[in-house]
């Protein structure tokens, strides 16, 4: 049985997630950062929403845009008074980018992260099967592990001859 | 007594150590991310400017983590900014072959190499820290660390066993740098303590794991691996080569020449 409390805070946070749907990824705008997966927990300490999310990458400069991205709704809303909290563990991966997001990526442009990143360091690994996100051919070659962000990786297409970003896995 | 009076003298010693271990990996990506930087703009191509600029960039942001947690540690009002510009040479703690100039392409991927295998086995023992901050950020870091090993080792094979010259390059770039390898595994009092504190590493466990590793990349790379001699240390205690002053030079001076100067 869930009690009149239990739904109500329950009620508070499904809003809060609501209005962090505006919230987008701002090197991806198609993305926004719950399809990203790095919300981590909505909660209530009394009337104040603390929002916890986790970076993508150390040393992405978004952080701190998605920060007052997410202050700024919340205020919108009438939340004047919010926290964004970050914590670093469990790390990101990119298995945590949802279905819907993996769906916007490719209509973008972009070739979503093949699931499952790896746990250990292989020097010479297998390289994924990545599908070109334009004509769906697997005929492609990367043309660079390091791309125009931190997340993806430039690849081409044999196929259509078209370049198209890649969003690696960690 | 000089450096006595630059302590915190509040500080309990085991917080002094967790401070002092803090400091150590935070100076090293910094330093190491400083350097790499500098080939923004000058690499062989496109798309080897981006992956060192990448590179770095996640170094800085591994150094930003480690150096805002060491300031929250210390409690005495520094944050990662204070730590990374107000601190003078001696008080850094990056291993030597982070601030060795670059060389060639050839010397840098060496580094990379040398650095992503070692940081990768770092982090990966560190993410089992009892400090969950300190495993946090190495958990974080150790996934970033991989690709910079993979990245380099690549590159390695491809100089090693490329031209006559590129092959050349490759040797000379390990050549050069391995005197300074042997820094990596020595275990300096701070790390010690850190380790019987159950939340850092002592980094001379990780020698037999990073040779192999190493080895076999040199093998398909059909690089020698250079002879151990001359064997430089004190990175770690804050005596540096000289390279240091002329990257805190360019690294500090915004900040020494228009203090509190934000974007």
């Amino acid at each position: 049985m869930v009690s009149a409390a239990g739904a109500q805070t329950s009620g508070r946070t499904d809003e809060i997630h609501a209005l962090l749907e505006d919230v987008k990824d701002p090197e991806i705008p198609v993305l926004s950062i719950r399809n990203l997966g790095i919300i981590r927990d909505v909660s209530f300490d009394g009337d104040v929403p603390e929002v916890v999310i986790t970076p993508t990458y150390s040393g992405c400069p978004a952080m701190n845009l998605i920060e007052a991205q997410i202050l700024e709704v919340l205020k919108r809303a009438g939340y004047g008074e919010a926290r964004v909290r970050t914590v670093l563990s469990p790390p990101w991966t990119t298995d945590w980018i949802d279905e819907e997001g993996r769906d916007k990526l490719r209509a973008y442009g972009i070739a979503p992260p093949e699931t499952a990143s790896t746990s250990k360091l292989v020097l010479f690994g297998e390289a994924p099967e990545v599908k070109c996100p334009r004509c769906a051919s697997t005929d492609t070659e990367q043309v660079s592990e390091f791309g125009s962000t931190a997340c993806k990786a430039l690849y081409k297409c044999r196929s259509c001859l078209e370049p198209f970003d890649y969003f690696k896995c960690i | 007594m000089a450096v006595a009076a630059l302590k915190n003298d509040t500080l309990s010693p085991d917080r002094q150590v967790l401070f002092d271990y803090a400091v150590m990996l935070g100076d090293t990506a910094l330093i190491h991310g400083q350097r790499l930087s500098e080939w923004t703009s000058h690499a062989p191509t496109v798309e080897l400017d981006i992956a060192l600029g990448n590179q770095a960039l996640d170094l800085i942001g591994q150094a930003r983590m480690f150096l805002e947690y060491a300031g929250k540690v210390e409690e005495a009002g520094r944050d990662e900014d204070a730590l990374a510009f107000l601190r003078d040479g001696f008080d850094f703690r990056n291993l030597l072959i982070v601030e060795l100039p670059n060389g060639d392409f050839g010397h840098t991927m060496a580094r990379q190499f040398i650095m992503g295998v070692y940081s990768s086995l770092l982090y990966e023992a560190l993410s089992a820290s009892q400090d969950d901050q300190l495993a946090g950020i190495a958990k974080k870091a150790v996934k970033e660390q991989r690709y910079h090993a993979r990245h380099g080792g690549e590159w390695l094979v491809r100089l090693g066993d490329g031209t006559e010259e590129s092959h050349a390059r490759a040797q000379r770039g390990l050549d050069e740098l391995w005197p300074y390898t042997h820094e990596l595994f020595t275990t300096d009092p701070v790390e010690s303590a850190a380790a019987e504190l159950g939340f850092g590493v002592d980094p001379s466990g990780l020698r037999a794991e990073w040779d192999g590793l190493v080895d076999d990349v040199l093998a398909r790379a059909g690089l020698s691996r250079p002879e151990d001699d001359w064997q430089p240390d004190g990175g770690k205690r804050g005596e540096h080569t000289e390279n240091l002053g002329y990257i805190l030079a360019e690294l500090q001076f915004l900040q020494r020449a228009y203090p509190g100067a934000e974007w």
